[in-house]
């Protein structure tokens, strides 16, 4: 498919290095699918889908840096939903986001809500401030905040969220955000890695598995086709946590 | 079943269908699942001597019947590459290394730099200046380019040419004059593509090459055509995305079918095993050897 044209209808500054825009298109996303977005002059760069007609941005380099620089009645070029999205199995669900990865978690909890399934959501965010979709998350169940600073609810990662639970009460847990946490959460979780799916983050270029730069070793995984989200038992002895690869090829 | 085995350009196959250059090629891990997957050789994506990080995006867009690229030849370097080839090589098949230069001596730095099963020389990219198909498109080029590795390594060396020329058959002799073990023919077709809302082109470099199913036909023709006049095996690619398609490649004059665009079809890295059964089966109705299935199409002049 060509990027098809988006006009920005609506900005939210969510906290200051976080915006959502709104389109004045819809897409059907699975939560957890991406968008390619074009930002035109620029580059074109993958972003999660946090509502059926917008995505949450944080700005940390040129690509994002652009998005910021948008106003009400400009427009993008998208290409999606594409990858596969989370899926949704059992009664009792916990979501677990960092920081801007809880923008496909909102969707997903919501969704589930509307199926009537039970949600627990984790947020860690580094100070009260950086907190986004409290609400929504609120809405669609129980929620449990955690701060680096301890500015609000419990002091510490989002791992230390998971302390006060019993994760063996979960028949599906989902992750979303900094590598370094789901690589955690991951760890915690042993023998229950295969109920865990996770949305991971690599070097997206084409959206069509074709081109190889967000493979995952050893195994060759395509997480931008057979992703973004993948099962945490298949993510055991991989790359991920570990390194990821840079634009050239090379990791770092 | 038919056997497929047997020698394409210097390096012995289980089954003649390989993974095309610049597809998945930039890791070990993947080269050794295409290699896992049936792929009966693999080829890398594009190593140079300087770091490159590729065009801006978009740099991927699909168009009417294939895709439209501008990668813009990423790769680490050389210098970064030996461990991925290493990898690729887990997969039981030879690694073919796709190599890019702007010179004679650069193509001698980045070959001589690396241990692989054979070379593949990147003379037709079209959409990185002073690479690819800017010195590809010289006869004059090719010929001492590809004399210039011949001279340097002990492996077989391919030679990619471009069809954005007149006549890619000059482009073939060159190669063989040159000593090249074999030529594979095509890389992609030089398009663009734009977007009518703001009047942009859409590749972030502006322009790239078309690959898929809309540029089979131009593959065929030319694999006829240089098949007709080099004495040094021809490998077809461009649009195969079937085994009849591989087959008619085969017809055509190619000893060996390459893989790439297809690769994103839904059944992904299925695509070699579907491709070679398919084409043993064929070979097994028709009771032929895939010998004489090669340039079968001569038999009509």
């Amino acid at each position: 498919m060509r990027p098809k044209n988006a006009k920005i209808v609506e900005i939210v500054c969510e906290t200051p290095s976080v915006r959502t825009l709104r389109f004045d298109i819809a897409f059907d996303p699975v939560p957890g699918q991406y968008l390619m977005v074009w930002i035109r002059g620029v580059d074109e760069i993958p972003m999660s889908i946090s509502y059926k007609d917008g995505i949450t941005v944080q700005q940390v380099g040129e690509a994002t840096g652009a998005i910021f620089d948008l106003e009400v009645g400009d427009s993008l070029g998208l290409r999606g939903p594409l990858g596969n999205g989370f899926s949704l199995l059992g009664e009792e669900i916990l979501l677990v986001g960092g920081g801007v990865g809880a923008a496909p978690l909102a969707l997903l909890g919501e969704e589930a809500k509307e199926r009537g399934m039970e949600v627990t959501t984790v947020l860690g965010v580094r100070c009260c401030d950086d907190l986004i979709f409290r609400e929504r998350f609120e809405g669609a169940g129980e929620l449990v905040i955690t701060t680096d600073d301890g500015s609000m609810g419990i002091c510490g990662r989002a791992s230390a969220g998971l302390s006060c639970l019993d994760l063996q009460d979960f028949d599906q847990i989902y992750l979303c955000g900094p590598e370094p946490m789901m690589a955690d959460v991951i760890g915690r979780c042993r023998g229950m890695e295969a109920k865990i799916q996770a949305s991971i983050d690599r070097y997206f270029k084409c959206g069509l598995g074709i081109c190889g730069s967000c493979s995952i070793d050893p195994e060759g995984i395509r997480p931008c086709v057979e992703g973004p989200v993948i099962r945490g038992d298949k993510l055991v002895g991989t790359e991920f946590g570990r390194y990821k690869r840079g634009p050239s090829g090379r990791k770092r | 079943m038919a056997s497929l085995s047997g020698e394409v350009g210097g390096i012995w196959m289980d089954n003649p269908v390989m993974l095309a250059a610049g597809i998945l090629g930039t890791t070990g891990a993947s080269l050794r699942r295409a290699a896992l997957s049936g792929a009966g050789a693999v080829v890398t994506k594009s190593v140079g001597v300087a770091e490159r990080d590729g065009h801006r995006g978009p740099a991927v867009v699909q168009v009417e019947g294939g895709l439209l690229n501008a990668m813009g030849l990423p790769n680490p370097s050389y210098r970064h590459f030996q461990e991925e080839i290493d990898i690729g090589r887990g997969g039981g098949v030879a690694v073919i290394a796709s190599i890019f230069g702007s010179s004679p001596a650069e193509f001698v730095e980045v070959a001589t730099g690396l241990d692989a099963d054979g070379f593949e020389l990147n003379l037709s990219c079209p959409h990185a200046e002073r690479y690819g198909a800017e010195i590809g498109c010289e006869v004059y080029n090719v010929e001492t380019i590809t004399r210039a590795v011949k001279g340097s390594v002990s492996v077989p060396v391919w030679v990619k040419l471009t069809p954005n020329v007149a006549d890619i058959s000059a482009l073939g002799l060159a190669a063989e004059r040159g000593g090249a073990d074999a030529v594979v023919a095509i890389n992609t077709l030089k398009a663009m593509a734009i977007d009518v809302e703001s009047c942009r082109p859409i590749l972030g470099n502006r322009f790239g090459g078309l690959s898929g199913p809309a540029i089979k036909p131009v593959a065929v023709k030319s694999v006829y055509d240089l098949a007709g006049s080099l004495e040094i095996p021809v490998i077809g690619v461009g649009g195969v995305s079937s085994w009849e398609d591989a087959c008619e490649m085969i017809i055509a004059g190619a000893r060996g079918i390459q893989v790439g665009t297809a690769l994103g079809n839904p059944e992904g890295y299925g695509i070699f095993r579907s491709i070679s059964g398919g084409l043993s089966s064929y070979l097994e109705r028709k009771g032929m050897a895939l010998q004489e299935l090669v340039g079968a199409a001569r038999r009509f002049p």
